[in-house]
């Protein structure tokens, strides 16, 4: 399974974390992989760390069980640098991604001597520029597909399209906005 | 034509009750099952199905109600983990006893205290001996697969007693993975109809439950024995069946790169995967490891297991739940009896492992592996029961 991909994400409760893991299995389960997305359930308090997970894959993944050298490394929320070891077991040819502002030069003195790629996001502002609320699942979503390049952009964007139209059937008017945040967060992603 | 999907567990159960069209389901809630009813209850407001849903105050009651419906010849089932089946206790005895056939779906979590929502399987283990068929399942394909098989095996009228499908809470339960699902009619098809040969209503209907003097009650419990001990010929037609259809081929058990294997390691549920992950890896350096996957727990298949270790050098059996006995668990219990008429017998040892949802990674297993081969390589046992992954030992 030389092929497998490993993602962990970092959130806090109540941010979407597991929802944005959800979506990147789906994502990835469109264009014919095998996926796994699961979190890992504790306490499920608002605002506590949370940890969620992903395997792509060829072939059916056999693994059950948490991420611990993950390939890749998303950070929901950037206060968690300094609170949790995020960058625990990441591959060296891996990377990680960073839901800031800042760039990610500003950040590397944070992330315990990773010597990897580093990218930052400012999912955010993208969130209240295209959604007019922090929500910075979707950006965070393309950002990750963009960084990563497990899934084609272009057939990416179409199933995101595909599928929004496909869930917002009565609410069009936030397709709209979730398609422009994917979009921006492909091409607005600090350190490519 | 199969479907391809992304499920989680127990999304992928409660399509697979939907696709049965149950005549009733009775469910109260409790973590991580709680799914399986909710999805099931909108599939039951939607009008997708024509099942009876009945929102009990308890497991107690929904074990009840269920096997009231069966008992009047409905297709009935539940689903509940860790104390909701401890609360059913009472009842699991009454539902294989009347030889009503119930089926539930089992999301295997720790039992209290310490309170804990994770999963290992001392819910399901603790009722192995409660006259109910148990299968294990390793993913929500398994999940899926186990449960719509699981009627024709508890309805059969040579066996009639019923069936708990059971795959871990959260690992499997919450975790969206790839799955192939069958049409709705060909579901429709392999289950059929259930017609009891008796029930409480009908044209001979009969009485459910009452007193069971001295001069009965020994009868009927070997009968149930009986039945447990018949089944296994009626699983293995049943799961002949569902490979025909499906292509998924299912036995007792899954042997998995056992034939040259010196070293193997038995184990249900979903660690299994992660032990044909770490098997491959070992297999890559020369290591002859392997892996037997159980299935079919009850009733337990003890000649073909029996068989199937007969020529290793070493064997871990791995147990997710401890039934204090002191000398290991229930799975062990029963695996090195197997073994007991073998004229040269493997080594066999005993690991406790992901208790209370400790999580369990591929370093575990290897270090297990690593047991079983200096057991090989010095030929001494050592210590029986052991613990793999818990701090401080």
């Amino acid at each position: 399974m030389s092929n497998m991909v490993e993602i962990r994400w970092h959130g806090r409760g109540g941010q979407g974390a597991k929802t944005a893991s959800l979506l990147l299995a789906d994502a990835a389960f469109n264009t014919g992989k095998y996926v796994q997305g699961f979190p890992e359930y504790g306490p499920e308090r608002m605002g506590a760390p949370i940890t969620a997970f992903n395997r792509i894959s060829d072939t059916r993944c056999l693994l059950h069980c948490n991420i611990y050298e993950p390939d890749y490394v998303v950070v929901v929320d950037p206060t968690l640098l300094t609170a949790v070891d995020v960058t625990s077991g990441l591959k060296r040819n891996g990377a990680i991604l960073i839901n800031s502002s800042k760039s990610p030069e500003e950040l590397r003195h944070l992330l315990a001597g990773y010597e990897g790629a580093v990218y930052t996001i400012d999912a955010g502002k993208i969130s209240e520029e295209e959604l007019g609320k922090n929500f910075p699942n979707t950006p965070m979503l393309g950002a990750v597909v963009k960084v990563s390049g497990i899934i084609p952009e272009d057939r990416f964007i179409t199933d995101m399209e595909q599928s929004m139209h496909h869930k917002f059937a009565n609410k069009t008017s936030v397709i709209e906005g979730n398609m422009n945040a994917l979009r921006r967060s492909m091409q607005e992603v600090k350190g490519l | 034509m199969a479907i391809r999907e992304r499920l989680s567990g127990n999304e992928a159960v409660a399509v697979a009750f939907k696709q049965m069209d149950l005549d009733v389901m009775a469910a109260y809630p409790i973590t991580p099952s709680t799914e399986v009813p909710q999805y099931f209850s909108q599939f039951v407001a939607d009008g997708v199905v024509q099942t009876e849903f009945v929102a009990v105050e308890s497991e107690h009651s929904a074990m009840s109600a269920c096997i009231s419906a069966a008992a009047a010849g409905a297709r009935a089932a539940t689903a509940t983990s860790a104390c909701g089946l401890a609360l059913m206790w009472e009842l699991l005895y009454v539902a294989s006893g009347s030889r009503v056939p119930v089926t539930l779906a089992l999301i295997n979590r720790a039992l209290s205290a310490p309170i804990n929502i994770n999963n290992d399987h001392s819910d399901s283990m603790g009722a192995r001996d409660s006259g109910w068929i148990q299968i294990y399942s390793e993913n929500n394909q398994e999940a899926y697969d186990n449960q719509i098989m699981s009627v024709r095996i508890a309805e059969h009228k040579d066996i009639m007693l019923p069936v708990m499908v059971c795959q871990d809470g959260f690992i499997t339960s919450h975790a969206i993975e790839n799955i192939e699902l069958l049409e709705d009619d060909a579901v429709a098809k392999f289950v059929g109809t259930y017609t009891p040969q008796s029930s409480l209503l009908g044209g001979k209907p009969i009485s459910v439950g009452p007193l069971d003097t001295p001069q009965f009650y020994f009868e009927h419990a070997y009968q149930r024995a009986h039945a447990m001990i018949e089944s296994k010929k009626v699983i293995l037609d049943v799961f002949k069946e569902f490979a025909d259809l499906t292509g998924r081929a299912y036995g007792l058990f899954e042997e998995y790169k056992m034939e040259d294997a010196e070293c193997a390691i038995v184990v249900l549920n979903s660690t299994a995967g992660t032990a044909k992950y770490v098997c491959d890896e070992l297999r890559a350096q020369g290591k002859k490891v392997g892996v037997l996957k159980l299935r079919v727990f009850r009733p337990f298949p003890i000649d073909e297991i029996k068989k199937a270790l007969s020529h290793l050098k070493a064997v871990a059996v791995m147990d997710k739940s401890d039934c204090f006995s002191a000398v290991g668990g229930p799975v062990f219990a029963d695996v090195r009896n197997a073994c007991y008429d073998l004229e040269t017998r493997p080594q066999i040892i005993n690991f406790i492992y992901g208790l209370g949802g400790r999580d369990v990674r591929v370093e575990d297993l290897k270090h297990v592996y690593s047991a079983l081969d200096e057991i090989v390589r010095t030929g001494h046992l050592g210590k029986i029961y052991r613990h793999v992954g818990v701090r401080g030992v």
